[in-house]
């Protein structure tokens, strides 16, 4: 769905973007902004009681969402999605809506849930302009995450869809994501990081790879 | 409703006596400068009348005024213009520049255009306030070097370079030093003989002038080339029939700058550290960005953490108040702000920074209705944040969540030494 172009009165106008698209955030945004839905009031001490948690940045701008799910494990219907956004109003109002597309008429499945597109969340906020439109697909890219760990917590590792993510260790299923969050986690050498993923310990094959990614990755947040 | 602007350093609204100085040169003396008949004469002199007033102020010649399209393109000018007049000169020897990590857009881009056509540039590190250290400046001129240029008062967080001392150093090796002035013009004296300089910018939209017109001094001898070729206007420097108007409001709104300067910075000032120390005793976990002191007298750039700036500028936007951010999401870059992160800070102190800058119809009531309002905007906004970002931290705080994704996550300025 287009966003609303004014190019006449750009008084109206919330956004105007280098280009000169004026945009007026939609009276749909502006209400899942001001009046957000299924937020996370008080942030739980103890996560243990929920079925799929998310957490997830923007490289685009640097906002941050966090997804609390409770799934019914006999219908796997999503029956509360609770969550916290650290970002602009857009992003706040994909969240709002996002949570309430995957929780309303009881709530959809969890295969359901994966068949949601950023579109659809733009869709059902009358659209947003070109600069925010990766705010829809970081609500999206949220809401997969937590399904992910949903599947990683009820040893359903084969459900598990991680896009981009790299195979290393094909005998555990272990990606090079692993790897980082590892590294990320403390681990510095091969050691640490086997202790903690065990990746390599079937198939050695993989190793001088799994050695390589670490180098990268200590550069990269140690360096 | 009530109204409530403090994003001066953006633009200013025009001055009531800028507005009528201005309002003649529409329709009444609306000649062409270059004109012989009377009508240009008549412009001709009032442009004359406009260059000697500003000169008096700035303490150089009138013949040292080249007026411009604005600030950004003054400092195109110095930049681009000093750079064409060396190549144009066949000097092939010098071909490096010296600039701060900081500046205005207008002096990176021009400076990173250059780069692109084989010149370095020296990005010049900030300390944690947003200083400029001239012993660095010392240190980063080079045989080669062309041109130093470092802006007088930063535009987002305030802070005040020690240009007279950049501009002895600059003196003592020969080597050309520009200074963007726009933000400086109402607080700071502007003589550029203390200062130094041998190029300055200075533009109306921040000062109660008109939007559209600026100025750039240029030191005589200096040796510079136009961008804009034409008719000669300005020396050959800035070809185009001269933006009258604009040029008598511009010379206007400096002069009442100077006037009112000492009061009103002494006003400012006031309002400015009350809004601060408000801010700072009733919201927790803020952080006052640039120094405290060597600050412009109107500016407050704090990080209000765990929250993002452009949903705090919507929601204020319903109370009437307009202010600032140099979060990503408002950047139409999606960029967070090169200042803040020049600071030495993580992203997330560049996504809940917010700037307020104060003006001459700012009163302590303004302040107090704001800060009534804020308030409760942090909280909610707080309230639906995931995130929980130390005053003290110097990296991301939550690196994991951008696992798989190219995000820079280490704290570091964009611009290398």
């Amino acid at each position: 769905m287009r966003p609303r172009k004014i190019k006449p009165d750009r008084r109206r106008a919330d956004l105007v973007d280098q280009k000169g698209d004026a945009w007026v955030y939609s009276g749909i945004v502006k209400d899942h902004f001001f009046h957000p839905r299924n937020f996370m009031l008080k942030e739980p001490k103890d996560e243990s009681g929920f079925d799929g948690i998310g957490v997830i940045g923007s490289p685009a701008c640097g906002d941050v969402m966090k997804i609390w799910l409770k799934i019914n494990p006999k219908t796997e219907r999503i029956t509360s999605c609770q969550w916290r956004t650290f970002g602009c109003a857009s992003a706040i109002a994909s969240t709002s809506m996002m949570s309430v597309m995957v929780t309303e008429n009881g709530g959809l499945t969890v295969e359901e849930a994966l068949e949601i597109r950023p579109q659809d969340i733009m869709a059902r906020l009358e659209g947003l302009p070109e600069r925010k439109v990766h705010c829809s697909v970081l609500g999206d890219k949220a809401l997969r995450q937590a399904i992910n760990d949903y599947f990683k917590r009820t040893n359903q590792s084969h459900r598990i869809i991680v896009e981009g993510a790299k195979v290393i260790d094909k005998a555990l299923n272990i990606t090079d994501r692993d790897i980082e969050e590892a590294v990320l986690d403390g681990c510095r050498d091969l050691a640490a990081v086997q202790a903690r993923t065990k990746v390599g310990t079937s198939d050695p094959s993989c190793l001088p790879e799994v050695e390589q990614l670490i180098r990268f990755y200590v550069e990269k947040y140690y360096g | 409703m009530r109204t409530v602007y403090l994003d001066h350093a953006a633009t200013t609204y025009l001055d009531p006596a800028v507005f009528k100085a201005m309002a003649p040169f529409w329709n009444n003396i609306f000649g062409n400068p270059s004109a012989l008949y009377r009508e240009g004469r008549r412009a001709k002199q009032a442009l004359g009348e406009a260059r000697a007033s500003i000169a008096r102020i700035l303490n150089c010649s009138p013949g040292e005024i080249v007026f411009t399209g604005g600030g950004t393109e003054s400092d195109n000018l110095a930049i681009l213009g000093i750079a064409k007049a060396r190549e144009e000169a066949g000097l092939a020897t010098k071909s490096h520049l010296v600039t701060s990590a900081i500046e205005h857009h207008a002096v990176l881009r021009a400076a990173e255009s250059l780069e692109k056509q084989g010149y370095t540039v020296t990005y010049l590190p900030v300390t944690p306030d947003g200083l400029v250290d001239p012993d660095m400046v010392r240190s980063a001129i080079r045989p080669e070097t062309l041109l130093v240029s470092i802006m007088y008062a930063n535009n987002e967080i305030g802070t005040i370079q020690p240009i007279a001392e950049i501009g002895r150093i600059c003196r003592e090796r020969g080597i050309y030093f520009h200074t963007d002035a726009c933000q400086a013009a109402g607080a700071l004296p502007l003589d550029v003989n203390r200062l130094g300089v041998d190029l300055l910018t200075l533009n109306g939209s921040k000062v109660y002038g008109p939007k559209g017109v600026g100025l750039l001094y240029i030191k005589q001898g200096t040796r510079i080339a136009p961008l804009i070729y034409g008719g000669g206007q300005e020396r050959r420097l800035r070809s185009g029939t001269e933006n009258i108007p604009g040029i008598i409001g511009l010379a206007t709104a400096l002069k009442l700058a100077a006037e009112n300067r000492v009061r009103e910075n002494a006003r400012l000032t006031k309002l400015r550290d009350y809004f601060i120390d408000q801010i700072m005793r009733r919201i927790p976990k803020v952080r006052l960005n640039g120094h405290p002191t060597q600050r412009l007298p109107n500016n407050v750039n704090v990080s209000i953490l765990d929250i993002e700036g452009e949903a705090f500028i919507l929601s204020m936007d319903r109370f009437g108040i307009a202010c600032a951010t140099g979060s990503a999401c408002d950047s139409a870059t999606l960029e967070p702000s090169h200042v803040i992160t020049a600071l030495g800070l993580p992203y997330e102190f560049a996504h809940s920074a917010l700037r307020f800058t104060l003006g001459k119809q700012t009163t302590r009531a303004d302040l107090d209705y704001t800060l009534a309002k804020m308030i409760p905007v942090v909280k909610r906004l707080r309230r639906l944040s995931p995130v929980h970002v130390s005053l003290e931290a110097r990296t991301v705080t939550a690196p994991k969540a951008f696992i798989g994704q190219n995000f820079p996550i280490k704290a570091r300025s964009r611009r290398r030494q």
